[in-house]
């Protein structure tokens, strides 16, 4: 699909765009620092601090069995929410989208390369807190890897289908606010560290609703051996639909 | 397929509203292909509308827009492949190095220029590791138009190329630009400086209102064969018998009095009024402090044409 290129060049395919773009995308997330903090460093901390001390009183069995779903579902946010929500707000801002729109490089190549920097970033951090939890805290998972794996992408579907809305649709310094706010509310209400019913009880359906809860009461269930969440699951599949559409719909390339 | 001489960027009866503002009334255009253009106007002229418009990047209301014979919104992939722009400001990631930047840009083309030496033209050779975002103002100026080279355009769009640079960026950057110019790249830039559009380019576009006003060689618009003007700056007013008897002159045609003792005055016969009157002043002994023969300048015929109505 190279067209006609010249003897002395080699052809500027859509894969060769991609690895370039994938290449500078996934250096340029991992250069900030405040990116690596709230990757890796956090989740990693937030883990270790509330599996190992027993701060969180009325959790049934062992704290790492709560911890592990809720603490991948914050690395979800982490990457998708935080990162790639405030980076591409401020690349909006920077008009790096609008001049990348002015060269061959197709949307769609750009979006492949995002996507992919994303997904990387996230299997790195789903091995590094699965380690960590089997080997300093002896977790165990039960259930089906792939149900898991399922669960994972669509949560990572929806955590950056929410960041690229905001990102193309607010003013960057609105989107680094909310995107920061909307990950606090959703570590608090989420069901990540604190489960949802030491809630205050007016809050706790609205908590069950929001797309982390979906998140981490799937993988909680099919971690723990249990039965299909069907009713998590389809709420989680609802959550990606409208915000994968509301991204399509509101983001605006300039 | 454009042969030599045919039309590079073809512009037709091309009207853009924002919101029911007009921007661009029913503007057309024609350039050469090799030819150098510079778009000149008041800010709210429209000029960036209509670099947009030709890039792709806005789809006119009405009206066409063909470059090198392609549609830019319609056929826009083959487009990208033979255009390179600068946008007036930003456009690169702040904290991507010089040199990844060029290199990033590089693979999006299918026959990309070798980007150190790109780095080399553009002096940014020593600032390959440095993040755009610590960059000066000129800098990233610079930077903009290696990327705007970088993937051997035939077609430059250039907005505002030299705002923000020193005088020395600035030459620098006319000298590749006339540099593409002559290895036959049409080049379409907007500025607002006069010297900028008057040193480099073979027409000027002068916008004012969503409009164009004129579209000529600077040498036309500064009026061709019309009278020299002879401008003097005086350390104090002409006293009222000489500005009579400089009047009287066959040679002078008119005197304007600019005040605070500067006078413009128009002659087809500039050298001998330069005679008459600095001998007047030599008699009298009235200091001055600029003399300057030349036709009108291109920022007169500028500031003349884009003149606010009086009301």
């Amino acid at each position: 699909m190279s067209g006609t290129g010249s003897k002395t060049s080699h052809a500027a395919g859509p894969w060769s765009q991609f690895r370039a773009q994938l290449r500078v995308e996934l250096l340029l997330l991992l250069r900030q620092p405040e990116n690596v903090l709230v990757i890796l460093i956090l989740p990693v901390l937030l883990l270790v601090f509330f599996a190992g001390v027993r701060v969180l009183p009325s959790v049934k069995g062992r704290p790492i069995d709560f911890l592990v779903p809720g603490i991948l579902t914050l690395a979800l946010m982490s990457t998708g929410l935080v990162t790639l929500g405030i980076s591409t707000a401020y690349q909006r801002y920077y008009r790096v989208l609008k001049r990348l729109g002015g060269t061959p490089l197709r949307r769609s190549t750009l979006v492949a390369a995002k996507a992919t920097s994303v997904l990387l970033i996230e299997v790195g951090q789903v091995l590094l807190l699965l380690v960590i939890a089997k080997l300093g805290f002896g977790w165990r998972g039960h259930g089906s890897p792939i149900l898991v794996a399922l669960v994972l992408i669509f949560g990572a579907f929806t955590f950056s289908a929410i960041g690229l809305t905001m990102a193309g649709a607010l003013r960057a310094e609105l989107t680094l606010g909310g995107a920061n706010g909307l990950y606090l509310l959703f570590l608090v209400m989420g069901g990540i560290a604190l489960p949802v019913r030491q809630l205050p009880f007016f809050v706790q359906p609205i908590a069950r609703a929001l797309p982390p809860s979906a998140v981490s009461a799937s993988l909680r269930a099919i971690l723990d051996g249990g039965a299909f969440p069907t009713a998590s699951f389809a709420l989680l599949a609802a959550w990606a639909l409208v915000s994968g559409a509301a991204a399509v719909v509101w983001f605006s390339w300039e | 397929m454009t042969g030599p001489g045919a039309a590079a960027i073809s512009v037709q009866e091309v009207s853009k509203a924002y919101g029911g503002t007009p921007a661009v009334s029913s503007l057309s255009l024609e350039v050469e292909a090799g030819e150098l253009v510079a778009v000149v106007g008041p800010n709210g002229a429209g000029k960036t509308t209509t670099i947009e418009m030709m890039e792709g990047y806005r789809r006119p209301d009405r009206g066409s827009i063909a470059i090198l014979g392609l549609d830019p919104v319609k056929q826009a992939t083959k487009v990208r492949q033979l255009v390179g722009l600068m946008l007036q400001e930003g456009g690169i990631y702040p904290t991507i190095k010089v040199g990844e930047a060029v290199g990033l840009f590089a693979s999006y083309y299918s026959n990309p220029e070798p980007w150190p030496q790109l780095l080399e033209l553009v002096g940014l050779t020593e600032l390959t590791q440095r993040r755009y975002r610590q960059l000066s103002g000129g800098e990233k100026q610079r930077l903009s138009l290696a990327l705007a080279l970088v993937g051997r355009p035939k077609v430059l769009f250039l907005d505002e190329p030299t705002a923000g640079m020193d005088p020395r960026a600035r030459l620098m950057t006319w000298e590749i630009v006339k540099g593409r110019q002559l290895a036959g790249v049409t080049v379409m830039l907007t500025t607002h400086s006069m010297e900028e559009a008057e040193q480099l380019a073979d027409r000027v576009a002068i916008m004012k209102e969503g409009r164009l006003v004129a579209y000529d060689t600077p040498e036309r618009l500064r009026g061709g064969a019309g009278p020299d003007l002879l401008h003097i700056k005086l350390r104090e007013r002409l006293p009222e018998e000489l500005l009579l008897r400089l009047g009287s002159l066959a040679a002078v045609d008119g005197i304007e009095d600019r005040g605070h003792g500067t006078y413009d005055l128009s002659s087809r016969d500039p050298a001998r009024v330069a005679f008459a009157l600095t001998g007047m002043l030599l008699d009298h002994g009235i200091q001055f402090n600029e003399l300057r023969i030349g036709r009108s300048s291109l920022e007169e015929v500028f500031l003349r044409l884009t003149e606010e109505e009086s009301h």
